[in-house]
């Protein structure tokens, strides 16, 4: 474990939740990582700086760049590796290339997202973001979640509109359609996620330090698949932490998108 | 061959209950000097087509839109557009709301005048269970597969936005996406082309690369000359979005008394001409 000196002092629970972000990202190699949210884009950026030098990112519009810029806002031009808009990005998507880390608004025990709205789909309580790529995405590759903060009405026992595809109703679909089904991760600000389970119920994976399995537990709706003792989300590196604060998120947006916890 | 028009004029074919496309994406390259004459007009019940952005908001607003079809409706530099926010909620609009990519199958189905395309997106979410109307289809080959059959969309006039056309219909973008632009085109009975800039065809070589030039004459039925014509969206490289306009519109969703001052002083104008004026003198 490792106590930084830079910037003044230990990780703060938003760097926590981008190294986790990052290691999402371990083993992907040349694949397009996309990331939805600070602390993914942060965690993005920084496995690409470290171990996974190969992954491709977008500038956020049309191109692929070498040199993805820090969170707040370009340092230096671009370095740009390749044209993709937006009519080449389901060609890209649906070859199944890719990792996509998205924002959940509420996300069940197999996986099933939503992001689209609150309340009957014809006359919302609340619109949110609409279905957007998530169909598509979630049965075509690998997908992760976000949740910048875990309550029970996140956390449900049954999302209001499916718009990203979880495992029981994958299953219904047969192999040849979910070839590209992966739902992998979710990663939250108290802790880390997987569906490594026999019938893809989703699983604790970690907790981040400071945060126990009871608080947890009091912020899911639904039974998670809980085994033995839980190991605590890995610190970040001294290297890790100070490419955050110098270079990914310099101004800090991580610690505004997470408040660290008094 | 001189296809010039006018917004009016191209307005005026829209007849109540028509579906129309809109192109550009978000906020962006959007035939913003089209839309403002739709809101000018008596036209209602439309069905809309769009990756949405403000198009969508002052449409809503205006309660033109029976029926929008879309992936999303997005200002981009705001996540979510207030104003079709404010419809959705209350529940003002019929919402075929579509994966982004089979949005794109639905327009590529109708350019190429297909009854639907094959696709995944869709299989397993609520996107089916909200648009009863999309059909499954298995694979006639040895997979057997079951994918969904996205309907064509087939559009009865299209409006796009380009930086630079000629008088017959040829048209370019400058900036670094063509977004959707000719599918709506092609999926459409009567296709309109505002242009930032009307040049000689002759002079189109000067102002971009070969790849530029994706709209041909066959594609377009009138071409409007309309400098500004995609504001307060981006329209690179002529101009990039007016965040301080858009973010002043955005904050009309919450506050009535804004939205009729931002009405009367933007939108209930004779004509795009004005409207410009509007926006210069600020």
């Amino acid at each position: 474990m490792s106590q930084s000196g830079i910037g003044g002092g230990a990780a703060t629970r938003g760097e926590i939740c981008a190294v986790a972000a990052a290691e999402a990202f371990r083993g992907n190699g040349e694949i397009l990582a996309s990331c939805f949210g600070t602390a993914p884009a942060v965690g993005a950026r920084l496995a690409k700086l470290t171990f996974e030098p190969d992954l491709l990112m977008t500038d956020g519009v049309c191109t692929v760049v070498d040199n993805p810029a820090p969170v707040s806002g370009p340092a230096e031009p671009a370095v740009v590796e390749a044209w993709l808009p937006f009519r080449t990005i389901f060609d890209h998507l649906w070859n199944g290339n890719r990792h996509v880390v998205m924002a959940a608004s509420q996300i069940d025990r197999y996986g099933n997202h939503n992001f689209a709205c609150i309340g009957p789909h014809a006359k919302p309580k609340a619109q949110l973001l609409g279905m957007r790529g998530a169909p598509g995405n979630s049965i075509s590759h690998t997908t992760s979640y976000w949740v910048a903060a875990q309550t029970k009405s996140v956390f449900v026992d049954q999302v209001d509109i499916v718009s990203g595809v979880g495992y029981d109703r994958a299953a219904k679909l047969g192999k040849a359609s979910t070839r590209g089904h992966d739902v992998r991760f979710v990663i939250s600000n108290l802790a880390v996620y997987d569906f490594q389970t026999p019938d893809h119920r989703m699983r604790l994976k970690s907790v981040h330090p400071g945060v126990s399995v009871d608080e947890v537990v009091a912020n899911t709706s639904f039974e998670l698949v809980i085994e033995g003792k839980v190991p605590e989300t890995r610190q970040p590196t001294d290297e890790e932490l100070r490419l955050i604060r110098e270079k990914i998120d310099p101004k800090g947006f991580l610690n505004k998108e997470v408040p660290n916890p008094a | 061959m001189n296809k010039r028009t006018t917004e009016r004029e191209a307005v005026a074919e829209l007849r109540d209950g028509m579906t129309i496309g809109i192109g550009g994406w978000g906020s962006r390259r959007k035939p913003m000097s089209i839309v403002r004459e739709i809101l000018r007009s008596s036209v209602k019940d439309l069905t809309v087509v769009t990756y949405g952005g403000p198009d969508v908001g002052l449409l809503c607003n205006a309660g033109k839109i029976k029926r929008l079809v879309y992936g999303f409706v997005s200002l981009d530099s705001i996540p979510l557009e207030p104003h079709f926010r404010k419809a959705r909620q209350a529940g003002a609009i019929q919402a075929a709301e579509l994966d982004e990519g089979m949005l794109q199958w639905g327009l590529l189905a109708a350019s190429h005048r297909l009854p639907f395309l094959p696709t995944r997106a869709g299989l397993g979410s609520d996107v089916l269970a909200i648009n009863p109307d999309i059909k499954l289809v298995r694979s006639p080959y040895a997979d057997g597969e079951e994918l969904v059959a996205m309907p064509a969309l087939e559009l009865d006039v299209a409006f796009i936005h380009m930086n630079r056309g000629d008088v017959r219909g040829n048209g370019q973008y400058l900036g670094p996406d063509p977004y959707f632009d000719d599918m709506f085109c092609r999926a459409a009975k009567r296709r309109f082309m505002s242009v930032e800039k009307i040049v000689e065809t002759s002079a189109m070589a000067n102002e971009g690369p070969l790849q530029t030039r994706i709209i041909n004459r066959t594609m377009v039925d009138g071409v409007i000359e309309a400098p500004g014509g995609a504001h307060f969206t981006e329209c690179p490289p002529d101009y990039g979005r007016d965040e301080k306009f858009q973010s002043a519109y955005a904050a009309t969703a919450k506050d009535d008394a804004a939205w009729q001052e931002f009405k009367k002083t933007y939108l209930d104008l004779e004509n795009e001409a004005e409207y410009q004026k509007a926006v210069g003198k600020r």
